[in-house]
């Protein structure tokens, strides 16, 4: 059975067409790239699924429920997490209040717990305080755990975010262009992170990137949007092969360089 | 190695410990001078006066920076909540709680109850008009507040019964120095709590990107719901102790100025700060009351016999302050930061010593 079913999704910005008629069929486990020319709709589609937007038409089906309507902390609190493409962290707030501050609908006690510092809160912050020291530890964050996010390194942010999406043990992770701003070899470490988070903590992706050789690399099945309409499906190989992509997308590339 | 270091990891919390003791030996001290103070005349009554208006707006500063420093948004309706506490608690106090009661009875059972009803009262007006305003953000939600806090004050203007703009009065003086202490401990222990909760980095999440903080996971009409709440609540609480201090309240004491003086006092003291707004109560109350003195004195000249009294001048001296905190010094005295007695070890040490922990563990595994 898929794990995320997506039938029809179409959205309007106005009269602007942003998604049109999208069907996406996820099972458990996969990872799948969506490319496509900026404002193809991309990002419009992450939004949708996770509640920003309401779409004008259509069903998003996760794990038999539809998400359509529901609101965005209620779909993230069952399992659906996110990364932003222009990285959205609490700047102000430490490595470790991020990924604290992500377990909130995880956290079982009450107000009246959290406002008297009950010994029920004491053992829920202690858990969530090693689960997260845990998370981080794994990727190799846990010693700037005490400093400001916005004092890391680009790329540290940038990794810090996925730790911050875990948090929440989700089982279908989003990836909004994991890898902008990042140089070769950045990208070549986050292609192995990517592939090991999705092992380690038995994940399904979406994966949205500009970086070629980032999804050629690592998807096993793209999808290609052009103005909110998706243009072709395949594996790697047919996506690079298809006249209608090389003529919306890879063409122009080749043509700019 | 490993012993060391388990002395090392205990010290760490021994000593967090012991300051924690430090600190509740010094809350117990000042408690009893509450009593002491005023029974053996320790400090002259004006002073004492002064001491219990800080103690009130402590707890209007602490509970406004809630909202304002910890959540980032810009509430002006505090003194909107100040007043139905004022007058819920005066209306309990006066007309409806028997009056002929011994004296200790009144202070120690019937005058709690009024204050925690006048905080209830306020906070769930603070409900009412929570789902509305927090549609809305920044500068609306300061006009949505803003005409809350004038509506509050219209309304008392025009009910003939509780004395409309003339004021109420009757209420004993019910206030007393440890009552005020209890009651700011309370708000600053509760808000503390609250700061470090899941709803509190819920709040502060709210403050630095509210899309981000709902995207991952964060309830944000909940948490904004919630802080909202809390905060109202104890600035009702705060109405309440200033009726039984004054022993005589109008509307027109909570309109806007009234707002800008606890703004004045959490810019002052630091935005997202609890000891930034126990600081900003502190020296603002002091200050006014230091102009006030000046004033006086400078009135016992001839040539400034006609000078306007503080009320007027302190329409200068708020906004001036405000100005120039915002240029200078936009962050206020603490500034985010906080001080170390006011925040749990969890929060504080956690890391470090979840780290240490564990190199302790790994060491005591390879051997």
């Amino acid at each position: 059975m898929p794990i995320l079913q997506i039938k029809g999704l179409t959205h309007f910005f106005g009269g602007l067409r942003a998604v049109f008629d999208f069907d996406l069929d996820l099972e458990p486990g996969e990872l799948i790239g969506i490319i496509g020319p900026n404002g193809a709709g991309k990002t419009t589609i992450f939004n949708l699924i996770t509640g920003v937007y309401r779409p004008t038409r259509g069903e998003i089906i996760f794990d038999g429920v539809n998400l359509v309507g529901k609101e965005s902390n209620w779909i993230i609190a069952h399992g659906v997490a996110r990364t932003f493409q222009n990285i959205r962290l609490f700047k102000e707030l430490s490595v470790l209040d991020n990924v604290r501050t992500a377990c909130y609908s995880q956290i079982k006690y009450s107000v009246a717990d959290a406002l008297l510092h009950s010994a029920r809160f004491q053992r829920e912050e202690e858990r969530i305080l090693n689960e997260a020291m845990e998370l981080l530890s794994l990727f190799n964050l846990d010693c700037l755990a005490d400093e400001k996010s916005k004092n890391l390194p680009y790329g540290l942010q940038r990794r810090l975010e996925i730790v911050r999406a875990l948090a929440n043990h989700p089982k279908l992770l989003l990836l909004d262009e994991p890898a902008a701003g990042m140089n070769p070899s950045e990208i070549s470490d986050l292609m192995e992170l990517i592939k090991w988070v999705k092992e380690k903590f038995n994940l399904t992706i979406i994966l949205i990137e500009h970086q070629m050789r980032l999804v050629m690399g690592i998807c096993q099945r793209i999808k290609v949007l052009d103005f909110g309409e998706t243009i072709a499906e395949g594996n790697p190989i047919e996506i690079q092969q298809n006249p209608r992509v090389i003529e919306a997308y890879l063409g122009e590339e080749e043509q700019g360089e | 190695m490993t012993t060391k270091d388990l002395i090392q990891l205990s010290g760490l919390k021994g000593k967090f410990q012991k300051s924690q003791w430090a600190l509740i030996l010094a809350l117990v001290f000042f408690f009893a001078l509450t009593f002491l103070i005023p029974r053996y005349g320790l400090l002259n009554e004006y002073i004492q006066l002064i001491i219990i208006y800080i103690g009130i707006n402590i707890i209007m500063a602490v509970s406004l920076n809630m909202v304002n420093g910890y959540m980032g948004d810009f509430s002006l309706g505090h003194a909107g909540f100040m007043l139905i506490g004022a007058y819920i608690s005066s209306i309990l106090t006066v007309w409806v709680f028997p009056r002929n009661w011994n004296p200790i009875f009144t202070s120690i059972i019937l005058f709690p109850i009024a204050v925690t009803a006048g905080g209830l009262a306020a906070a769930l007006a603070s409900l009412i008009i929570a789902f509305p305003s927090f549609k809305t953000r920044g500068d609306y939600l300061a006009l949505v507040t803003l005409a809350f806090n004038m509506i509050c004050v219209s309304v008392v203007q025009n009910i003939e019964a509780i004395g409309a703009g003339r004021g109420f009065m009757g209420m004993k003086k019910l206030t007393t120095m440890p009552w005020v202490f209890i009651w700011a401990l309370i708000a600053i222990w509760v808000v503390r709590n609250f700061v470090y909760s899941n709803l509190g980095r819920g709040t502060v999440s709210i403050r630095e990107d509210e899309t981000a903080a709902e995207l991952v996971g964060v309830n944000t009409r909940q948490v904004k719901v919630l802080t909202f709440v809390i905060s109202s609540f104890f600035a009702g609480v705060g109405g309440a102790l200033f009726a039984h201090i004054l022993q005589f309240i109008t509307p027109s004491t909570f309109q806007l100025q009234k707002n800008v003086d606890f703004l004045v006092m959490i810019y002052l003291g630091g935005m997202g700060s609890i000891g930034g707004s126990i600081l900003g109560a502190v020296t603002y109350t002091v200050i006014l009351e230091l102009l006030r003195e000046a004033l006086t004195i400078l009135g016992t000249f001839p040539i400034f016999a006609s000078i306007p009294s503080l009320e007027v001048w302190r329409w200068v001296l708020a906004p001036l302050l405000l100005i120039l905190l915002m240029i200078y010094r936009n962050k206020g005295i603490m500034g985010l930061r906080e001080f170390g007695f006011l925040v749990p070890f969890r929060d504080q040490f956690g890391s470090r010593f979840w780290l240490k922990r564990r190199e302790l563990t790994n060491a005591n595994s390879s051997n």
